[in-house]
């Protein structure tokens, strides 16, 4: 008897696949000028990857309730971490390199 | 009196009649497994707000400069970038076998498995050495020595296939001997606002990549010494939490590669060939 039983090979070859096929779209797609939509796609599918990744390779899918939560804690932190630092940066006006300083101050910008 | 209570505790521990698999502060080896686990996501979590700091300096900057941002992605090779997503996913699968052999209790797979997955983390490794040898030739290293014009000049030679150095820089010590920039090639950067911003790219990119080496290289010495113990059997499918955590690790590193090909290598490949 073992702790957690073995998942089948298999799943991990399909999400080996299944990661690949993710990663040869995300390099056609960002061929293509997608425009605006460029980013939003290449973040949707690494998004896709990693959630394959997080819920097959790192078991999540058969973890605690706990673990679960942890996982959601660092993502809500992460998105804490990001969401107030580009509100702060998208509505003050910083001066980001010295070059920047120094056309604001010249009146060149 | 204190000997014979510290012999009691000894014979209590060795009632649970698991050696090492069960240590006496938990109630059963699925609490402890549950408890190691949690605990390594505990550190997981510190890691993704460790890389989300360096991420989210690329979202500020690419936003601010985002024209230069593409063209210094474009300065990048998104074929070895896949190539090497490929790679680390497949060390990913064999890590995941890894730690599935642990659960069955078969040593000498483990040991296999966790093999493969450093041949696999050091083909990547190779890989991005060769990348950085070929930045060294572009003069993209985010130093003193940076040039942007160089750069722009000497990739879009070697997009149209002529003027591709065959031997390039080779690394003396701790750097790459690259030839040395003309002093026209530094003039005109020094008149170029962008190339500072080019050069914020590369910070960012060699700081994440490296970041990323250094984990994969970390991650390189946990699995030989979990190979050691695995070889003398010491995991066995009540205990194999160590096992589990190192591929946790590693397919995190397998995560933010996830994250990072395509922020850095593929940002500016719609603009093709020579920009």
């Amino acid at each position: 008897m073992s702790l957690h039983p073995p998942a089948k090979a298999w799943t991990y070859w399909a999400n080996f696949l299944a990661l690949c096929v993710l990663t040869v779209v995300t390099w056609l797609t960002a061929r293509m000028d997608l425009g605006a939509l460029s980013t939003p796609v290449a973040l949707g599918i690494a998004v896709i990857k990693a959630a394959l990744v997080v819920l097959f390779f790192m078991h999540v899918w058969e973890s605690t309730p706990l673990t679960k939560l942890v996982i959601g804690m660092s993502l809500f932190m992460l998105t804490v971490l990001l969401t107030f630092l580009f509100t702060d940066y998208a509505t003050r006006n910083y001066d980001v390199l010295p070059s920047d300083h120094a056309a604001a101050v010249s009146g060149k910008h | 009196m204190q000997v014979t209570e510290k012999k009691h505790a000894q014979e209590a521990h060795d009632d649970h009649g698991h050696g090492h698999e069960l240590a006496h502060h938990f109630v059963s080896v699925e609490q402890q497994h549950d408890a190691g686990n949690l605990g390594m996501w505990m550190f997981l979590t510190t890691e993704v707000l460790f890389f989300g700091g360096l991420f989210a300096a690329y979202t500020i900057y690419r936003y601010k400069f985002e024209k230069v941002f593409e063209q210094a992605s474009n300065i990048l090779d998104p074929m070895l970038g896949a190539i090497n997503t490929i790679v680390l996913i497949f060390s990913s699968v064999t890590m995941a076998f890894a730690v599935r052999s642990a659960q069955q209790g078969k040593s000498k797979a483990i040991v296999a498995w966790l093999g493969a997955t450093i041949v696999f983390g050091a083909l990547f490794l190779g890989i991005k050495y060769g990348e950085w040898k070929h930045d060294a030739h572009l003069h993209v290293f985010p130093t003193s020595d940076f040039n942007w014009t160089w750069a722009r000049e000497k990739h879009a030679e070697g997009e149209h296939g002529h003027g591709h150095d065959s031997h390039g820089p080779e690394l003396k010590g701790f750097v790459f001997n690259s030839p040395v920039v003309p002093a026209n090639y530094i003039e005109s950067d020094s008149r170029n606002p962008e190339a500072k911003q080019a050069k914020l790219f590369f910070f960012l990119y060699f700081s994440m990549t490296s970041l990323h080496a250094l984990h994969m290289i970390i991650g390189f010495g946990v699995m030989a010494v979990i190979m050691v113990y695995a070889w003398y059997g010491y995991y066995t499918p009540h205990y194999y939490v160590p096992v589990e955590s190192v591929g946790l690790y590693w397919h995190f590193v397998d995560l933010v590669w996830i994250f990072l090909f395509p922020l850095l290598y593929l940002l500016g490949a719609h603009l093709g060939a020579g920009h």
